[in-house]
């Protein structure tokens, strides 16, 4: 029982508006993604659904019961709304040990010793960090204090447990590593974790579902990662997901023109999507093919080798572009030249109202 | 269900309609800054312009106290007497920052510390050394150079503005050596290192690359000696008196002595003090201009090891010169007032058989001042340092973590006292405390109490408000969410986190408290007299060596105090 509803959530500071009217329901087990660029009002949301901030308008239920409803005249406090909470900066106290940190919620809701100590001990391991009870926080590495603070919150509620930038001060590595032990815990205690990010590889790649902010805070687009990246519902969600290539686009009678310095015929009849006016082609670098059957003539301007793929900027009459080639479409035998004149086609393409940078 | 009880209260809350934690705080905080600042700034400003007797506005005594010629003198001295010394204590205290901070002089720990004594010893008690040593009639060093070289006249006067001026420097140097040689230890040493390679000589690279570069920490010392010699009550006092030189804290002082309660001598005082505050706040003005211009970006905060440069030949003599100079202006004085404590009276030749112990038998068993005044001065620190704990504590609490509407004016309410001359507060404590409000505290010690409480909020705040910014939101906001009330992650975490700079701040209360003089000179009563007071008022009735005596267990009194205090904040470090 941890279904969480957000209903027309309004918040400001000041004449600010940060959040204009969101709403979403989760459901219980779920690991929901909040992913949006920095400053788009993630962690605003997740401070009033913690109580630590007051919506201006709008209700908050969990389970059915409300948390925050001006109309209802009812906002639980903070220390009452039993959630579990990761902070970007881990606020793991700097005067406590790692067993007092974790122990903290368990005596401030006066649970019995033997209760505490084995609740500590649980929620430790389940971080990896037995052991460590005695330690400072300032003896332990980003990643351990990481680990404690969600120990912290592992203790403070197994329900609901919100994570803000958990794993953002962790180094590639640990991050990985992270990302499938909060996987695992989840599973294990059938938590629904709310996880809040700016990286949206990670939130795709952990979660169930995920929501999509924009820079104003309103919702580009709930699902899961199939929907987000095969799907894009607009074309910010579709720039903010990926590397992304954008090229003017126009209609004319014999067919469908790029429309740059000049306009280049790149197909006869109507792609999939298309929509009327003013447009813009979304693509991927990997989905520009070299393709000596393509009607679009280009000049390869760079060319790098990664390792697992070829890097390519090409330009189309005066525009430049990102193309990625797998290093096994690679082994057709062609080597690709700087300077080189070649074909290309387009695959997947997605097409968006044009829109000011 | 526990959630469903708490509804309306929690709507309250929500509507800001319940007394919570905050609210009590905030106008706490304004209805005792209102008490121990507002209160004696505004009675001064009202006696100085309202003739109570015909309850009239009455300007025409500021001309008539201006014009007075003995007043003329006191601001003439008071401004003198500043700039030289502002001046003497720079070039003594950029000396030896540079000496110290990066020469490779040898016997740098030992200077170290003994820069530390001059800050332990109230400054008013070296003044009362000096002139042991060096006053026209009598002082020991001037008969002995008297009897040496047959000489007729003394050859040193220390009763004199030019004596007055060279204590203060010696007493106030160490505000700008430490100033600058923290701002020398901090700098690049690659700026001079490149102007050395570019072909710059020694010389050229200290006047031209170095001191442009401390400029800001040295005028900021300058400043700040500026602004405590302006204000200066202990030094003036203790050489002037006699040779009936005033400077304008002096000078109030004394007119409120004359006056004896009488209304016209309350009101020249205050509208000396008002004279007074003015010339003051025109140096703290600039002094707050120059902070907030900041200073240059190539003194880093991190630490660096700078290059030490060589002195080569002038090393030895600038050694013993330095020796002999610290030895001279910090451990003399000290011998002085020990010695003299021993003698059986004061004037007696330094021989063997006229020491006795009779001075001390006196202030410990004879009339019991020791235990009065130690008694009084101990209550007072410790009283003035939990006191300024606590508000301070909750004033940082509620400007940085509250913030309510008009935290700019609680900010300024909790500094005014500091910035008014200890001088100027007593009179406003004086007239707001004695019968003006229905409240007569004059002559008990809770008058004293105030007035101290009032002058040294400002260190508490400071350094308490500098830690609680460190405090990081999400650390209260993590124990709210794992069920800590408001208050309790106040307590939880919030006050343990800051506990180092509580500590420390209490004693930075606690030591100045214990040696008070310039405030408390004002306001003791028969049965409230402090350790400074009572030093003082046995000198002025000539017991000179009685006095050393006091002054003697006093210095010790503080040093052990000291003593503690290192040991206390050495392990309080760990957290």
């Amino acid at each position: 029982m941890n279904k969480i509803e957000l209903k027309n959530i309004k918040l400001s500071y000041g004449s600010n508006v940060i959040i204009n009217d969101f709403s979403i329901d989760i459901s219980e087990g779920e690991i929901i993604g909040i992913v949006g660029p920095s400053g788009c009002g993630k962690t605003t949301l997740m401070r009033a659904l913690c109580g630590l901030k007051n919506p201006d308008q709008g209700e908050i239920y969990v389970n059915g019961i409300p948390y925050f409803s001006k109309a209802q005249h009812v906002n639980i406090p903070p220390e009452n709304r039993n959630i579990g909470i990761v902070f970007q900066d881990y606020a793991v106290w700097p005067h406590l040990t790692v067993e007092e940190n974790v122990a903290y919620p368990l005596k401030k809701r006066k649970k019995p010793t033997a209760e505490i100590k084995e609740s500590v001990h649980h929620a430790l391991t389940q971080v990896s960090m037995l052991g460590y009870e005695k330690y400072m926080p300032s003896q332990l590495s980003g990643g351990q204090q990481q680990r404690v603070a969600i120990a912290r919150a592992l203790t403070s509620s197994k329900d609901i447990i919100i994570m803000d930038e958990p794993i953002t001060n962790l180094d590639a590595k640990l991050r990985e590593g992270m990302l499938v032990e909060i996987r695992l815990m989840q599973q294990r205690l059938g938590s629904t974790i709310i996880y809040v990010t700016h990286d949206q590889e990670a939130a795709l790649q952990l979660c169930d579902r995920v929501v999509i902010m924009d820079n104003k805070g309103n919702i580009s687009q709930i699902g899961t990662d199939e929907d987000i990246i095969g799907n894009p519902a607009n074309r910010f969600v579709f720039k903010f997901i990926g590397v992304s290539n954008f090229i003017p686009v126009c209609k004319k009678k014999d067919g469908y023109y790029l429309h740059l310095d000049n306009d280049y015929l790149y197909s006869k009849s109507e792609p999939k999507g298309w929509i009327e006016g003013e447009a813009e082609m979304g693509i991927r670098p990997m989905d520009i093919i070299f393709d000596p059957k393509g009607l679009v003539e280009a000049v390869i301007t760079q060319g790098v080798f990664l390792g697992d793929m070829y890097n390519y900027f090409i330009t189309i009459g005066d525009r430049e572009y990102r193309v990625q080639r797998s290093t096994l479409d690679s082994l057709d035998g062609h080597d690709y030249k700087v300077g080189e004149k070649i074909h290309v086609s387009f695959l997947n393409e997605k097409y968006y109202p044009t829109e000011a940078e | 269900m526990l959630m469903f009880d708490r509804k309306n209260k929690d709507l309250r809350r929500m509507e800001g309609k319940k007394l919570n934690i905050d609210t009590v705080m905030t106008v706490l905080c304004f209805v005792l800054l209102i008490i121990v600042a507002i209160c004696p700034v505004g009675m001064i400003v009202y006696n100085a312009c309202w003739d109570t007797t015909t309850n009239t506005l009455d300007l025409a005594m500021f001309k008539e106290v201006l014009l007075q010629k003995e007043n003329i003198g006191a601001m003439k001295n008071t401004i003198v007497i500043g700039f030289m010394t502002t001046l003497i204590a720079t070039l003594i205290g950029v000396f030896f920052a540079w000496l110290l901070g990066r020469s490779d002089i040898p016997m740098k720990g030992t200077m170290r510390w003994l820069f530390k004594i001059p800050f332990m010893i109230p400054p008013f008690l070296g003044a009362m050394a000096w002139d042991i040593m060096f006053s026209a009639r009598g002082g020991y060093v001037n008969r002995w150079f008297m009897s040496t070289f047959g000489l007729e006249k003394p050859p040193f006067n220390v009763n004199t503005v030019i004596g007055i001026i060279i204590v203060e420097a010696i007493y106030m140097f160490p505000f700008v050596y430490n100033q600058v040689v923290a701002a020398l230890e901090r700098m690049d040493p690659t700026l001079e290192e490149s102007a050395r390679i570019a072909g710059a000589k020694q010389m050229y690279v200290i006047t031209r690359i170095t001191l442009p570069l401390v400029v800001p920490a040295i005028s900021s010392g300058m400043l700040l000696v500026l602004i405590t010699s302006l204000a200066n009550y202990g030094i003036p006092s203790m050489l002037g008196f006699s040779a009936k030189i005033y400077t304008l804290p002096t000078r109030i002082t004394e007119r409120m002595e004359a006056a004896n309660g009488s209304f016209i001598g309350i009101r020249q005082a205050t509208i000396l003090s008002i004279l007074l505050i003015i010339v003051v706040g025109i140096a703290l003005i600039m002094q707050n201009r120059l902070l907030n211009v900041g200073r240059y970006d190539i003194i880093k905060g991190k630490s660096m090891r700078p290059t030490l440069i060589k002195l080569r030949k002038a090393k030895y003599p600038l050694l013993i010169f330095s020796m002999l100079f610290l030895v001279i202006v910090v451990l003399a004085p000290l011998a002085m007032i020990i010695i003299t404590s021993f003698l059986k009276a004061y004037g007696l030749p330094i021989r063997l058989e006229n020491f006795s112990l009779k001075n001390y038998h006196e202030i410990f068993f004879r009339n019991n001042t020791v235990a009065t005044a130690a008694k009084n001065s101990l209550f007072l620190g410790f009283s003035a340092g939990f006191i300024c704990l606590f508000l301070g504590v909750m004033l940082s609490f509620v400007i940085y973590k509250v913030k309510p509407k008009g935290r700019g004016l609680l900010e300024f309410m909790a500094v005014l006292p500091y910035s008014l001359p200890g001088t100027v507060l007593a009179i406003g404590c004086i007239l707001a405390w004695s019968g003006a409000f229905k409240i007569n505290l004059y002559n008990t010690i809770w008058i004293i109490l105030i007035a101290y409480a009032a002058r040294y909020l400002s260190y508490t705040l400071k350094s308490c408000s500098a830690s609680l910014q460190q405090v990081h939101p999400s650390l209260e906001e993590a124990s709210r969410m794992c069920g800590a009330s408001r208050l309790q992650s106040l307590t939880d975490v919030t006050m343990p986190l800051i506990k180092p700079a509580m500590i420390s701040s209490f004693f930075l209360v606690f030591l100045p408290a214990m040696r008070e003089l310039t405030t408390s000179v004002l306001l003791v009563g028969p049965k409230s007299k402090t350790l400074g007071v009572t030093i003082y008022q046995y000198r002025a009735g000539g017991h000179i060596s009685t006095a050393s005596a006091l002054a003697v267990v006093t210095i010790a009194i503080i040093m052990i105090c000291n003593a503690v205090i290192g040991q206390i904040v050495k392990d309080r470090k760990g957290i």
